[in-house]
């Protein structure tokens, strides 16, 4: 327990002074945003056992209606990112209420499906621009006082939401709430015996997860000033899933951690490989299924785990 | 001009046809995806990079070596059964004990690495495969013109969707598989090498994801990404249809191509989601699938 306390503040103290130190702060921020998507993603494979293929839906639907808000609507920043979060969270609710309908390797396919019909419609949906995305989306001031136009500033903003989502999702983890999402998971016909409503919780995974991962990308589009379709492709969804499987499902910092080294990789291999990160990542991902599973803070805490009880 | 609720008999009927030649596609992809599935427990990912590999064989074959459409269509599924059942052998058979995402996320990667490879190799644009000479033109039926190209493309993949079906439900090997797939420690226990059996379901399973490959390659762009679109659209497919049935995968296949065929006349803006949509309702209606079993 001290030693998860000791690492927390390592993190925080590395990521306070990350910009001071050099490090281009719209990488950090970018890497954050990834990290909450990861997290919220977690939410619903690490802690309810539910695999869903079509993530970027929610993180691309909030980045455009976010950009909509901001640009069109002339909506302050925080109004916009709430908003764009909550149209991912009613997305959620949608597809949520389609998918719980099955189980398993079911319920991932018709996630794929619907992402892949999420994807369809924002190509041809009036207000994301089609194929050359919503560009020129202005950062604008927090209530109407501070200015994001700094990239430090901005900065610390997108650290302190960072900090309040994950400190939301381990609350939710540990709520009876997520014991129950837990238990479901385990056992879900043991669940419905003691007479819990095993679809209406995993329908609120659904909704937390998809609101969650619709401030992270509804976060990206203000950070980076524009969304595009990648963020709504199935590649994107594909992404997330390794972050969260090469961090380590059901942890905490897995996702974290996964997205530190898929968005580092992507940002260093860009560059010198083309198109050889498609196959850099595939390869990650047959090394992580084949001999990886618990992934990289899940071994960590394996290795701690019997080190202690050995 | 006959006209059937304010459309042009021709169009509709062109479009018809389109619809078959896509459902056709369909059909012959969930089929295998729902063959393997059945015995090996895997939702097979790469299906649409196997798919992509046939059709990208038979290209390398007709430009590299000088090998025609028809020896093409016997040779593409052979390699593209070998390369699959390489897979089977390193990676996909550790994973049969273990959770079905395992297998669903290692195909994914898979998927993955054969798109970008084939992307370095090809760009991201597409190559275009010749119709062959014997099956070029069209004919005129009175009613529409029939591209005979497309035609035997349907016929194709109906004798092959049919084959398939009989050699499972009725023949001896097919009553092993399926003995395999109910209890795979019984018939082993009969003296039947099922990991063989599997090994070559898988095999066979990709091997129909090819033919689909080679026999899209004249009327598609041949290009690195032509499969992973189509999978998702699959998976649609053996959602609606339930991967219980075989002759019910056959079916769903077809039948959604042609309703997306008639979504292009009416409703052109929906057709990409058409069976997004219809798979939607059908969860809500039947959530095993029109003829799953639960």
């Amino acid at each position: 327990m001290r030693a998860t306390m000791l690492v927390y503040a390592v993190l925080v103290v590395l990521a306070l002074v990350a910009p001071l130190a050099g490090i281009y702060p719209v990488f950090v921020m970018k890497l954050l945003c990834f990290a909450m998507f990861a997290c919220a993603f977690n939410l619903l494979l690490g802690f309810g056992g539910i695999l869903s293929f079509g993530h970027a839906a929610y993180f691309g639907v909030a980045g455009y209606v976010t950009g909509w808000l901001l640009t069109v609507q002339g909506w302050g920043t925080l109004e916009g990112i709430a908003g764009g979060s909550l149209a991912a969270a009613i997305l959620g609710l949608a597809i949520g209420l389609i998918s719980v309908r099955r189980h398993g390797i079911y319920l991932t396919m018709i996630t794929l499906a619907l992402g892949q019909m999420v994807y369809f419609f924002c190509v041809e949906a009036p207000f994301t621009g089609g194929e050359n995305g919503l560009q020129g989306v202005p950062r604008g001031k927090v209530l109407g006082l501070v200015s994001l136009q700094s990239d430090l500033v901005m900065y610390y903003a997108v650290l302190a939401l960072f900090i309040v989502v994950y400190l939301f999702i381990g609350r939710i983890v540990h709520s009876p709430y997520g014991q129950v999402l837990k238990a479901i998971r385990e056992n879900e016909p043991r669940a419905v015996s003691l007479g819990y409503n095993v679809n209406r919780y995993k329908l609120m995974a659904f909704i937390l997860s998809g609101l969650l991962s619709g401030t992270a990308g509804a976060l990206k589009t203000v950070i980076l000033g524009f969304a595009t379709l990648s963020d709504v492709g199935q590649s994107t969804s594909g992404e997330v899933i390794l972050m969260t499987l090469l961090g380590g499902t059901g942890t905490f910092l897995g996702p974290v951690t996964g997205a530190g080294v898929v968005v580092t990789l992507q940002e260093y291999l860009s560059d010198r490989v083309g198109a050889w990160v498609t196959v850099i990542i595939g390869v990650i991902f047959v090394i992580c299924v084949m001999a990886f599973r618990r992934g990289i803070v899940g071994e960590i805490q394996a290795f701690y785990g019997r080190r202690r009880n050995g | 001009m006959t006209e059937v609720f304010g459309y042009p008999l021709p169009v509709i009927l062109g479009q018809l046809m389109l619809g078959l030649v896509n459902g056709s596609f369909y059909a012959l992809l969930s089929l295998g995806l729902a063959i393997i599935f059945g015995l090996l427990g895997v939702v097979n990912f790469a299906h649409g990079a196997f798919y992509m590999l046939g059709a990208y064989s038979a290209w390398i074959a007709l430009n590299v070596f000088g090998i025609n459409y028809w020896l093409a269509l016997l040779l593409a599924p052979l390699v593209v059964a070998v390369i699959g059942i390489i897979i089977e052998r390193l990676f996909l058979r550790h994973l049969y004990r273990l959770d079905p995402l395992y297998g669903l996320l290692l195909t994914f990667g898979i998927a993955l690495i054969a798109e970008g490879v084939l992307r370095y190799e090809f760009g991201a644009s597409g190559q275009s495969y010749p119709v062959p000479d014997a099956l070029g033109g069209t004919v005129n039926l009175g009613f529409m013109v029939l591209p005979i190209y497309r035609a035997w493309v349907i016929l194709a993949s109906l004798v092959i969707c049919f084959t398939t079906w009989f050699v499972i439900e009725r023949t001896r090997l097919g009553a092993t598989l399926r003995a395999a797939t109910e209890n795979a420690r019984l018939v082993q226990a009969l003296g039947i090498n099922v990991p063989v059996i599997v090994m070559a379901t898988y095999g066979g399973g990709v091997a129909l994801a090819a033919v689909a490959g080679v026999l899209s390659a004249p009327v598609i762009q041949v290009t690195p990404l032509m499969g992973s679109s189509l999978v998702v659209v699959v998976f649609a497919v053996v959602v609606i249809g339930g991967m219980g049935s075989i002759l019910g995968t056959i079916v769903s296949g077809l039948m959604l191509g042609i309703i997306e065929g008639f979504t292009k006349v009416i409703y052109p803006e929906a057709s990409n989601v058409a069976v997004f949509v219809i798979m939607a309702l059908v969860l809500f209606w039947r959530p095993a699938g029109l003829f799953g079993r639960e």
